[in-house]
């Protein structure tokens, strides 16, 4: 049976689990870093790639080879870019680690900044948590009043500013490229790869741009060793990760385990699905990793199982919904975030997800037609692939997903000419539905999304 | 520009400070547009003026920056941003019954404001707590595991100008102003406030606790380096696991992290 293994999730019952005495007292606070300062920084680099380490915001890209890309440093600025805005629906990780430990992620930007000889480092993110903003400007200022930070690190002649940035609202902004964009001052949107960002990235010069997860795993693979990592996980994902359950789920929340646990696992963790009822569907990283049924409980949560069953791992983000949720609605909610979300830049994902919203909807509300299936996954056909950047390609992942599993319920919609299905029910609580005139009307035909 | 001379004053002082934590000047026009909002509540043609002197753009770059975010506000804004989670996971576990509740019960749609000046209802989109869903957010303050009852009597508190304490936050919602003064980088010295995390947020390590699971221990050598002040950092003992890292960019398919 696979166990959890509580490594940035350790501190979080601490009293003031965000200060840094806190994370001096019982996380091993910059023990890490002290011990990197001491190494050569190419071994630090050595040292996460053998870890295995890989992208924990959704791509899975090797985290040490991401750095090695770096051309050879030619005495001019290079960059880390650390990317908190975390968006995706159904992600919900760095954003209580960042509440809970800031101090994990800060020492991980000192260390990876030492590895790569950057003196300047971002952190990216997203504006609408405005608590977890003032902890990360807070634990910031106490790293550079302890001389974890500023001027001659910890004595070592090692030069580190780090900036917190707030965002303003804008999903695409966690597309690498977008939020570099961003943060130049502009429009988010994605830029055209290659050049990557680490020749080309912020203020066109060499950049690393990692999650916040994937940075803050770095003080761990340091002070314990690359074996030690790669201790915990399967062969090809190693290491521990954050696993996020939440919808109909009994106790949802923030599981940490090695890579490679099931969904079965989990949930026996999480007390089951919520009484009286039985999982239907899930995400395993987000909506924009096709969605799964009961028939892939036992696949093993790693980059490769998952997408060996033609999902991908994405960010652990496992929404949950039971036999009370309609799929049909899901499935047009989250278009109308990927809608709404488009930055317009190109046009399979501008004009694609336009349409799949108004499909979508038509089949939802009852007024669809026979044909609406079919034309949907053309559409998707015609996006996949074809638009600059993956949030494209991730629109089309719940819609072609929920056709292949759920045929019948789309068509179910379609003879009826209504939904069958009761949304009281899949709530956690009793109400009764309000009848849309006045200003529910107008919120209905124009929505907010 | 219409701004007074003290404001004007103060306005360009914090701009400098926010300029000055950039080796680019343009990258302050973020967190610029939040100091706008801290003033004037919202975005305003002089606001948009004011960034674009400040940093040698024009009014139209600048517009065109402001209308991409959805937090920044090109009307006027209520007092307080009451936003209901109606992506696809929140609104199934009830979030489109609070926002139906709080529309009629405000007399207000999506993105639109009270007469009286305090609550600007909007749907918004997944905040990152879905493991507390049903999820609202006050000025970008958590109200987790919300029902209609209790999103209703949060309104009800706040258009009668009492304090209103976020689940997991600050111990009271600050308004809008205040709010984005903070967004653009000038802490409000209130990071401190607010309890341990939520239970959600706890589960797992709960759970860890009650059977004594752990990670495993550190390596012998690995622990030994970290205590010994002149260890020489072993690097060519990793061989090991050497054949199980990813060697090449088609191992893990190139491009960047997408979340």
């Amino acid at each position: 049976m696979t166990t959890l293994t509580p490594v940035l999730t350790d501190t979080w019952d601490a009293e003031k689990s965000w200060s840094l005495d806190t994370y001096l007292a019982k996380g091993h606070g910059y023990e890490a870093l002290r011990k990197a300062l001491t190494m050569a920084p190419a071994d630090i680099v050595t040292e996460v790639k053998t870890a295995g380490l890989r992208g924990r915001g959704g791509a899975g890209f090797p985290t040490g080879l991401k750095w090695s890309f770096l051309p050879p440093d030619d005495g001019l600025p290079r960059y880390l870019v650390v990317n908190a805005d975390e968006s995706e629906p159904g992600t919900c990780k760095d954003i209580p680690l960042l509440m809970a430990s800031p101090q994990h992620l800060v020492e991980g930007v000192a260390i990876t900044s030492f590895a790569i000889n950057c003196h300047h480092a971002f952190i990216y993110v997203r504006g609408e948590v405005l608590h977890v903003y003032r902890r990360l400007l807070q634990a910031v200022q106490e790293a550079y009043d302890a001389g974890y930070l500023g001027k001659n690190v910890l004595g070592s002649g090692f030069d580190l500013d780090v900036t917190v940035h707030a965002g303003a609202g804008a999903y695409i902004c966690g597309e690498e490229t977008a939020l570099l964009d961003s943060l130049e001052g502009r429009r988010g949107q994605p830029r055209l790869k290659p050049p990557f960002p680490a020749v080309e990235g912020l203020y066109a010069r060499p950049t690393v741009v990692n999650n916040v997860e994937s940075i803050a795993s770095v003080p761990s693979i340091i002070r314990n060793g690359a074996s030690w990592f790669a201790s915990m996980g399967t062969e090809r994902s190693q290491g521990m990760g954050l696993f996020s359950l939440s919808g109909h789920v009994t106790r949802p929340g923030q599981y940490e385990a090695p890579l490679g646990i099931t969904l079965r696992e989990l949930l026996d963790m999480a007390g089951g699905i919520r009484e009286g009822h039985e999982l239907k569907f899930w995400t395993p990283g987000g909506s924009s990793t096709p969605m799964f049924d009961a028939s892939q409980l036992d696949v093993p949560l790693d980059y490769e199982s998952v997408g060996a069953a033609k999902s991908m791992l994405g960010t652990r983000a496992l929404q949950i919904f039971d036999e009370t949720t309609c799929v049909v609605r899901a499935t047009s909610r989250w278009m109308d975030f990927y809608a709404h979300e488009s930055c317009g830049k190109c046009t399979p994902c501008r004009e694609g997800t336009f349409w799949l919203k108004q499909i979508l909807a038509r089949v939802e509300a009852g007024g669809g037609v026979d044909e609406d299936i079919d034309t949907m996954v053309d559409l998707c056909g015609n996006i996949l692939g074809r638009a600059f950047c993956a949030l494209g390609d991730g629109a089309t992942s719940p819609v072609t997903s929920s056709i292949q599993l759920f045929r019948d319920e789309y068509q179910a919609h379609i003879d009826h000419h209504a939904c069958p299905f009761d949304p009281v029910k899949s709530a956690l609580f009793e109400y009764t539905p309000k009848s849309r005139t006045g200003a529910l009307a107008g919120a209905a035909t124009l929505g907010g999304h | 520009m219409t701004y007074d001379a003290e404001t004007l004053t103060s306005l360009k002082t914090d701009a400098a400070a926010i300029v000055a934590r950039y080796p680019d000047a343009r990258s302050g026009l973020l967190p610029m547009l939040h100091l706008v909002q801290s003033v004037d509540g919202y975005v305003t043609p002089d606001g948009i003026r004011f960034c674009a002197q400040e940093l040698g753009l024009t009014p139209a770059e600048v517009s065109a920056v402001a209308t991409f975010y959805t937090q920044y506000k090109r009307h006027p804004n209520g007092k307080y941003t009451v936003g209901v989670c109606t992506n696809t996971l929140c609104a199934v576990m009830g979030g489109d019954a609070i926002f139906d509740e709080l529309s009629e019960h405000l007399g207000v749609g999506h993105d639109e404001t009270t007469p009286d000046g305090a609550i600007t209802l909007e749907r918004v989109e997944c905040n990152a707590a879905c493991d507390y869903a049903p999820v609202m957010m006050v000025n970008w303050e958590f109200f987790d595991n919300q029902t209609p009852e209790s999103a209703t009597a949060v309104v009800d508190d706040l258009t009668a100008g009492k304090p209103v304490r976020p689940t997991r936050g600050a111990e009271s919602v600050c308004s809008f102003k205040a709010m984005s003064r903070v967004l653009a980088g000038f802490p409000d010295g209130r990071a401190d406030e607010g309890g341990v995390a939520g239970a959600p947020t706890l589960a797992g390590l709960k759970l860890a606790r009650e059977h004594g699971w752990t990670a495993p221990a550190p390596l012998a050598e690995a622990a030994g380096e970290a205590t010994a002040s002149d260890a020489t950092p072993a690097t060519g003992d990793h061989g090991s696991s050497a054949e199980r890292k990813p060697t090449t960019p088609g191992d893990a398919g190139q491009g960047g992290e997408k979340k």
